[in-house]
């Protein structure tokens, strides 16, 4: 019999093209998604040296960071230009560099425009058991699907546009097995929060995890795709899950997936993919649900996390000295005291969005906790940004819009907005952000911004009492 | 890319430690569409401050910027390699570079050479008056004054650098092998290709 494989060992060996003695392999690439922030200096690169995409059919390119969430098309359908000179240069470089190399590209104001890791699942793109990139770190969300997925910089994007593959090392496996169930009103985000908490911001260096067990089989797709999302924020190179029937139900009849007689040779492969019985990671790590609350971050790292029915922690509390002096550090730049209650904290402004909660279940879960009720008067700034215009379209015809607009939140045009400080939607300096965004450092959400992590239904609830709240006590 | 087998000339014997890619090229530069023009902000903030080292005509067109320990630190920006190519520099002479800086800058083409302190005391002070020549072949550096410090170099990437191929040529050497995987492929998953939405 073969030795028995992990589901990363099975891709991996299906993608080497060529195996080199130091160790490193160059390995296909099956799947590129391109955003205009990573992709102008690769383009230009390549245009110097005259060289093509080799294989545009496998890349999809869409605008997504610098977009301001904010209406695209004024009345009369003409597109409404962007202020800032240099997002407006980005975003027309990708605009002509798409079409100028055969690249499929979806614009700023086509419905299936979207935060690129929010479309390559909804477009049917991403799929099991392929080897897919992208220029920015939380590509590992397509491992949700049993994609192997991580993010490469300018000059990778730009060799893998080149060759449609890249130089890599082998990663080492990781198990994360999850015993029991989550209780009621616990959401994937804390849980993955939770992990990121007991793995450190380090504990997955040089690994590809797998998420295994029933908790994650149980789990929707939208829930996988927010866990596996953050796998980099525990420093893995990726994290994956394996398919099953749910993701092929997700996937059927998506735009992009197989078709007909396709389709059932397709899942025929991808039932096989699966990690063996017997097969051998290099690291297992076992979490108990019982021990996942609804969790919030505190500080300046995504490990920093606490349940929001927890105090911020003392720097002394650390054996590191290290982690002691950044935690004194974060705790400066969060304006916040150790032993303080964090149900203490007031936020004055809301963030749903994000690669990492942006998904039709993501807006629902927090639409839940807002009907019927509305925004703190505390509550300067509310936003929901859905991730993509197909999401938007869904929400508003369930009219999860209304519930939003009539809490008192502004309904958005889908973008990563106030994840990053690279749009108009910033957090202003000194104040804080209840986000379902993924990273909390410093100036992230805009200079001196101060960012709480959390989930949707965590966010909603915050909104609702103007400070971090535990959202079981609005839903009891 | 270029060859390099030997840069020669001025240096600019900043000597700084721990220069993050923040101090080499502030974020407000990230957002550009070109690895050209960087260097207009490079060292912005030193050198707004008047006589400072890289705007002294002394050094006007050095090729060579000596640095101290762990060059390059910080945020993985590859812009912080560019912006100095941008700048017309060719080598980074340090005792030490941080990881991903050293990678950046040998993808750029960008030569990042390592020696021990006192290599670096010394080549500081000759810097100040006179040329120094950084010579591939015999991987050494040299002085007008008899000096002489040999370095190391990743045989790999001392071979890409001297013969200027790039990481892609390398790979594209290999487009047989690419296309026989394509191939297969092709047969075996033709799912693979997307769907035309
Ligand atoms: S939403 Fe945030 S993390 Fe996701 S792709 Fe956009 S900037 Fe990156």
């Amino acid at each position: 019999m073969n030795q028995p494989k992990t589901l990363y060992e099975k891709i991996w060996d299906a993608h080497v093209v060529d195996q080199r003695d130091d160790g490193t392999a160059l390995i296909y690439i099956d799947r590129h998604l391109v955003h205009e922030v990573t992709s102008p200096q690769a383009f230009e690169g390549l245009r110097k040296a005259g060289r093509k995409v080799r294989r545009p059919d496998l890349t999809l390119a869409v605008p997504d960071h610098n977009l301001p969430t904010t209406a695209r098309l004024d009345a009369q359908g003409n597109k409404i230009p962007i202020a800032d000179p240099q997002s407006a240069a980005q975003l027309e470089a990708l605009e002509a560099n798409a079409p100028a190399f055969g690249i499929k590209y979806i614009g700023a104001s086509d419905i299936n425009q979207g935060i690129v890791h929010v479309i390559g699942p909804e477009q049917g793109f991403t799929l099991p058991g392929t080897t897919m990139v992208c220029g920015d770190s939380h590509t590992a969300a397509h491992g949700a699907l049993g994609a192997l997925a991580f993010g490469i910089g300018t000059s990778e994007v730009e060799h893998v546009l080149a060759t449609q593959t890249l130089q890599l090392t082998r990663s080492k496996t990781m198990e994360i097995r999850v015993e029991g169930d989550l209780g009621p009103g616990i959401s994937p985000k804390d849980l993955i929060l939770h992990i990121v908490g007991v793995l450190g911001t380090a504990g997955g260096t040089g690994h590809v995890i797998e998420y295994r067990g029933k908790v994650f089989e149980e789990m929707s797709i939208e829930g996988r795709l927010t866990v596996s999302n953050m796998s980099i924020e525990a420093g893995a190179r990726a994290g994956l899950i394996a398919p099953d029937d749910k993701t092929f139900a997700y996937l059927e009849g998506r735009p992009m997936a197989p078709k007909g007689a396709d389709w059932d040779a397709a899942v025929a492969y991808w039932k096989t993919l699966p990690t063996d019985a017997g097969a051998k990671f290099d690291k297992s790590v076992t979490i108990d649900a019982a021990d996942v609350s609804p969790t919030v971050t505190w500080g300046t790292s995504p490990e920093d996390v606490v349940p929001v029915n927890g105090v911020v922690p003392a720097p002394d509390s650390f054996s590191d000295p290290s982690k002691q002096d950044a935690a004194r550090k974060s705790l400066d730049y969060m304006g916040l005291e150790a032993g303080q209650a964090l149900r203490d904290v007031s936020v004055e402004n809301i963030f749903i969005g994000s690669c990492t909660n942006s998904r039709i279940e993501d807006l629902r879960a927090a639409a839940a906790i807002l009907e019927g009720r509305k925004k703190a008067d505390n509550v300067k700034w509310a936003i929901v940004v859905p991730g993509s215009g197909l999401v938007k379209a869904q929400a508003e015809a369930e009219g999860l819009d209304r519930i939003f607009t009539d809490a008192g939140f502004e309904w958005r045009e889908p973008g990563c907005s106030a994840c990053l400080g690279m749009n108009p939607d910033k957090v202003p300096a000194g104040e804080r952000c209840a986000s379902t965004s993924n990273r909390n450092f410093v100036g992230r959400q805009g200079p001196g911004a101060r960012t709480h992590l959390m989930s949707p239904a965590m966010a909603a609830a915050a909104a609702v009492t103007g400070k971090l709240t535990d959202v079981r006590e609005l839903t009891r | 890319m270029k060859p390099i087998n030997r840069v020669e000339g001025r240096a600019i014997p900043f000597g700084q430690k721990n220069v993050d890619t923040d101090v080499i090229i502030p974020a407000k530069w990230l957002k550009t569409v070109s690895r050209e023009g960087l260097g207009e902000g490079a060292f912005e903030a030193i050198r707004a401050q008047e006589g400072n080292i890289f705007d002294d005509p002394e050094y006007a067109g050095a090729k060579i910027l000596i640095a101290g320990d762990n060059f390059g630190c910080g945020s993985s920006r590859e812009h912080a390699a560019w912006a100095l190519a941008d700048l017309g520099i060719t080598a980074v002479i340090a005792p030490s570079f941080s990881d991903i800086f050293s990678g950046n800058a040998f993808k750029n083409g960008l030569l990042a050479i390592a020696v021990p302190q006192a290599a670096v005391d010394r080549l500081m002070e000759v810097a100040k008056t006179d040329p120094i020549t950084i010579d591939m072949e015999s991987m050494s550096i040299t002085t007008p004054f008899q000096d002489r410090f040999a370095f190391e170099m990743d045989p790999f990437r001392h071979q890409c650098l001297v013969e200027g191929l790039d990481e892609i040529d390398l790979t594209l050497a290999k487009s047989d092998a690419i296309e026989r995987h394509e191939k297969r492929n092709d047969s075996a998953q033709p799912w693979l290709i997307p769907a035309a939405a």
